[in-house]
């Protein structure tokens, strides 16, 4: 009898659970799923404008998908999406690492700490097209960082950045890195603040190093919010438009080596084509999820030591 | 204890050293892209197209008496993208808090379907839902809303993620209980306890929400049609895009710079409580 | 004159009302009263028209032309304005991301649903998708308006071209005319070839025999021929034989694959760059002393943006110093433009023709713009008059008058070779053969780019 009583007081409390999910579920579904399951049916047509006039839709089964994963176009531009979100995030989550583990380190006494934690977030503010813009305009053939890199004697005559697969490659992978570290930085100073300062306080005690700090207290502790970190960029880079649109002029030259999953996307939705954006659409979809059950899977066993 | 100590000081002098350097090298990093666009915003269209030089020049003020008296509503635009902005923030971090809540400390039937279906569709690029909505908006009434751009933020599967992690090493379940037996109800428990823990988690995401829906142009260019609507990124896409006889490059940088200021008096403000949020918080033991 | 106008009005307004017959829409009883007695006055023919003129336009250029030439219609706010009792209404979208096309796509598949006030009723188009408009039922002809042919013999005949379907109806109008012409460096000019004479300096590119030549010339000396690969593009694409799609096929006509020829050679021998029109590489030559020989351009691209003129403060550029002059090129083109269309439905057929009328047929209206605005208006009287008048000297060109170089150019322009895919092909075309010019891959490479891009850009069509 207490024991019953007792269960449905905690069913009681539960049922608050659906209460406040009540809100975010309502909206999704009406903003989010019902467009999500428009896209996915379809998928399954074909559909386009040619000029002013509306093809189909016709029903094609996977034709769609045949034509998308037949010609192996999709697997080159799922490469050249990694390799820029691979160059960009490496250096910056060494990087975020690092400036967190100095401003959280309570025995670096680093001053002015609120103005460089200010400084780093910046450059984010800045709207990606407007700082593509900025880019283009310094690394152009006749720009400020060639006629530095001339007048320094480092290089013999101007390199022209927008014509060599790697410079174009480097310089996405550079921008990213320059827009989203302060973002990971903050994330991950967030976390690190929530941690009891107590933690740090009795390991310096006990003669812990730094380092020592850094891995056995500050990692650990850290690994929900490095797990956030490592997801949400990943989702933002197999996402990745902006940047390489607007610096290759959405051609992803040369020669589309620097062409991501989504500008080729877009170039469906430029048509029109609901029916090949579509299965695009769920192909990126399954992709990502495959991805990311890869990288729970991997850093959920607490066994692991490094991140 | 004293020899230790002198030992380590040298070792924390150097990497004092370092940490200043790096940071140093950083900060011209972050910074060097404001004085290009303060430069540029000073440099009429004419002097933009002969290329960069790294000094400004005088038409600063004449590039803003254009923006202003040209027919583009500038003011209105920052209006807009203010409100949208501003509601953006609160309604998703809010909601998300209440979802994670919902989440993390509730324990009912379907929880981890519903937790894992949230984090499968945190995949889905935006992109990829748009053609969708817009079809869906123009059935339910709210095309060239602003209410188009506010409500669906209220979903937030991201913030929501970011919100659930936080809590986990952040939100003891105790202190839940604790309000349980005073007899707080569990709106108020999640109202005046949840809400103040989190308080550096929702200065963070706010911060990201604001920001990202100030710049948003993807999604406002698409839904909004009517001028005074207009968040400000349209209205730079339409400076950008102005007839010959009106592109000015001038007009273009001074506007993208004035639409930076409100982001960084926002992204001021909130920061504030990420560098000083968590000792306010009643984490005991 | 007056009189005239007045009669041609109430013609209008009789097919206004034809029209607003057929629309099925709810305001046609309030359109359809009348029209016997609307021969006296203008008035009473705006009465039958429909309350609301909605215009479709991607920035301020047209609304500038209607606001300070257009008789009679007065602002009532930045975006409004009153024609009589019309409302007139501007409403934007910019081009950005293909933007301005997209909306006007989805409002005119929904035209014939939209009430009477929301209708589209003017839309403007470049020339490079025009026919995507031009060749469907969605724009009105020209002759339903009541605008007789007659009316526009003054117009240079490419821009009637650019707007004639494929059965040959005349479906829109413009005010301007962009015939363009090659503007070369007179210092440059009188280092190599020795002349800085018009007249001389157009031997040395007549044709592109010679143009190459020259270029080989310059290269000697240091300088650039032209400042990129894409400069000399539009003067090709201009001149083709057959149209870019040919049933469903796209076709590499052969003038662009002489283009892409002599655009190779030119960047292999460092004669010219690959980069893009409007990227700084592009605008450096505008820089004194400068290092490219030549530009192709219309008038507008030296009146707004080569650089202040000489009045104006010295930007450092050779424009302030007068130091360009224009010769007509190896070949006629032209360069941007607008055309004024009507959209199938509207319930203003009357003062859309009224505003056509004013913008495009009126030689005092429209010399006025040749004054005030400095645009090459689409009347050749207007245009030969101002040719003859030394007022009109460019002060860029150091005081020579290039608008009789303008007109010879508009007469040449041949536009029967477009088509409805123009826009996507000269883009995709032009972004993969840099491909080629950088050394990234081979012509043929180059080429199958080309043709993925058009296929993902034009789902229907069939390449080679």
């Amino acid at each position: 009898m207490e024991k019953k009583r007792k269960s449905h007081s905690v069913a009681r409390y539960n049922k608050w659970g659906y209460i406040f999910l009540i809100p975010f579920a309502a909206t999704y579904v009406v903003f989010q799923l019902i467009p999500l399951i428009t896209t996915i049916y379809n998928s399954f047509f074909e559909n386009y404008r040619s000029g002013l006039t509306i093809i189909g839709p016709n029903y094609v089964g996977l034709e769609n998908y045949k034509t998308l994963l037949g010609n192996g176009e999709l697997f080159s531009y799922f490469k050249n999406t990694m390799i820029m979100w691979v160059l960009g995030f490496v250096p910056q989550i060494i990087v975020s690492l690092l400036l967190g583990a100095w401003f959280s380190d309570p025995s670096l006494r680093l001053k002015c700490q609120r103005f460089f934690k200010t400084v780093i977030y910046l450059p984010n503010l800045i709207m990606a097209s407007a700082f593509a813009m900025l880019f283009f305009t310094l690394f152009a053939d006749g720009g400020p960082i060639n006629s530095i890199l001339v007048s320094l004697g480092i290089l013999d005559e101007p390199y022209q950045f927008m014509i060599h697969v790697g410079s174009v490659r480097g310089l996405v992978a550079f921008m990213n890195f320059i827009m989203w570290f302060g973002n990971t930085t903050i994330l991950l100073l967030a976390g690190m603040l929530g941690i009891d300062t107590s933690l740090y306080e009795a390991a310096q005690v006990d003669g812990a190093t730094a380092t020592q700090i850094f891995y056995r207290i500050t990692l650990p502790l850290l690994r929900p919010i490095l797990l956030y970190v490592l997801i949400t960029s990943l989702i933002g880079g197999l996402q990745m438009f902006d940047v390489p649109q607007v610096l290759t002029n959405a051609t992803g030259d040369p020669m589309r080596t620097s062409m991501t999953m989504i500008m080729y996307l877009n170039k469906h939705l430029y048509s029109k084509n609901y029916g090949m954006g579509g299965a695009l659409s769920v192909i990126l979809f399954i992709i990502t999820a495959i991805l990311s059950l890869i990288v729970f899977k991997t850093t959920a066993s607490p066994e692991k030591k490094e991140a | 204890m004293e020899k230790d100590n002198r030992k380590k000081g040298v070792n924390v002098g150097l990497r004092r050293a370092v940490a200043y350097l790096v940071l140093i090298l950083i900060t011209l990093l972050c910074l060097i892209w404001f004085y290009v666009l303060l430069i540029n915003s000073t440099r009429s269209n004419s002097e933009l197209i002969m290329g960069f030089t790294p000094f400004p020049s005088k038409y600063l003020v004449t590039n803003w008496v254009n923006v202003m008296h040209g027919s583009l509503p500038i003011v209105s635009g920052m209006i807009n993208s203010a409100i949208v902005a501003m509601c953006n923030a609160v309604l998703c971090t809010y909601f998300s808090t209440m979802t994670a809540y919902a989440v993390h400390s509730y324990d009912f039937k379907g929880k981890k379907p519903i937790a894992a279906f949230i984090l499968a569709v945190m995949m889905i690029p935006t992109q990829v839902t748009t053609l969708g909505f817009l079809q869906l908006i123009g059935k339910i009434g709210l095309e060239d809303k602003l209410l188009a751009l506010i409500l669906p933020s209220i979903a937030a599967p991201i913030t929501y993620f970011y919100m659930k992690q936080y809590m986990e090493s952040n939100l003891p379940s105790s202190l839940i209980e604790a309000a349980r037996i005073d007899g707080s109800g569990e709106f108020k428990t999640f109202n005046t306890i949840c809400i103040p823990l989190m308080k550096p988690a929702i200065a963070v995401q706010a911060i990201f929400t604001f920001v990202s829906s100030w710049n948003n142009y993807f999604t406002p260019a698409l839904v909004i049609h009517d001028d005074a609507k207009k968040t400000l990124p349209i209205l730079i896409a339409q400076l950008r895009g102005a007839d010959f006889l009106k592109f000015d490059m001038g007009q273009v940088y001074v506007t993208i710079a004035f639409s930076i200021f409100p982001v960084i008096i926002v992204y001021l403000f909130l920061s504030k409580y990420i560098v000083g949020g968590v000792t306010a918080g009643g984490v005991k033991g | 004159m007056k009189k005239r106008l007045i009669s041609l009005l109430a013609a209008a307004t009789m097919t206004a009302v034809m029209f607003a017959g057929c629309g099925a829409t709810s305001d046609s009883s309030e359109a359809g009263s009348d029209a016997g007695s609307a021969d006296d006055t203008a008035t009473v023919a705006a009465e039958d028209e429909g309350s609301v003129l909605n215009i479709y336009c991607w920035n301020d250029e047209f609304r500038d032309r209607v606001v300070a030439h257009m008789p009679g219609y007065e602002a009532t706010g930045d975006y409004e304005g009153k024609l009589g009792d019309v409302t007139v209404k501007f409403l934007v979208t910019p081009n950005q991301d293909n933007a301005y096309q997209n909306n006007l796509d989805e409002n005119l598949l929904k035209q014939d649903s939209a009430s009477a006030d929301d209708k589209i009723d003017i839309f403007l188009v470049e020339a490079d998708y025009a026919l995507k408009y031009v060749d469907a039922e969605y724009t009105m002809p020209i002759a339903d308006l009541g605008i007789a042919d007659s009316e526009l013999a003054n117009q240079y005949q490419y821009t009637k071209d650019v707007m004639t379907d494929s059965k040959g109806v005349l479906k829109g109008l413009s005010w301007q005319g962009c015939p363009g012409v090659l503007i070369y460096n007179r210092a440059i000019a009188s280092e190599v070839l020795g002349t800085d004479d018009p007249a001389e300096v157009q031997n040395a590119v007549k044709d592109w025999d010679t143009f190459k030549d020259t270029a080989a010339k310059m290269k000697a000396a240091g300088y650039k021929m032209t400042s990129t690969t894409n400069d000399a593009y539009r003067v090709f694409s201009n001149n083709v034989s057959g149209k870019w799609v040919q049933g469903n096929k796209v076709v590499i006509d052969p003038n662009i694959k002489k283009w892409v020829d002599m655009s190779k050679e030119m960047a292999d021998a460092g004669e010219c760059g690959t980069q893009d029109l409007w990227s700084s590489e592009w605008s450096a030559g505008f820089k004194a002393p400068g290092d490219t020989f030549c530009y192709f351009g219309p008038a507008w691209l030296i009146n707004f943006s080569m650089g202040n003129g000489p009045d104006k403060d010295d930007d450092g550029s050779i424009a302030h110093a007068g130091g360009w002059a224009a010769a007509n090129g190896p070949q006629g083109f032209f360069w941007g433009g607008t055309w004024i269309c009507a959209a199938a439905g509207t319930d203003n057929a009357g003062t859309i023709a009224e505003i056509m009328r004013a913008l495009t047929t009126n030689e005092e209206v429209m010399t006025e713009i040749v004054k005030q605005d400095s645009d090459f208006v689409n009347n050749k009287p207007a245009m030969e008059a101002a040719a003859k008048d030394d007022s009109f000297a460019f002060a860029i060109l150091g005081g020579q008058n290039p608008l009789q170089m303008f007109c010879d150019g508009a007469g040449k322009i041949d536009l029967s070779n477009q088509s409805a895919y123009d826009q996507g092909c000269n883009e995709e075309f032009q972004k993969a053969m840099k491909n080629y010019f950088d050394g990234n891959a081979t012509y043929e490479e180059a080429l199958e780019q080309f043709n993925k891009a058009i296929v993902e850009k034009y789902p229907g069509l069939e390449t080679e």
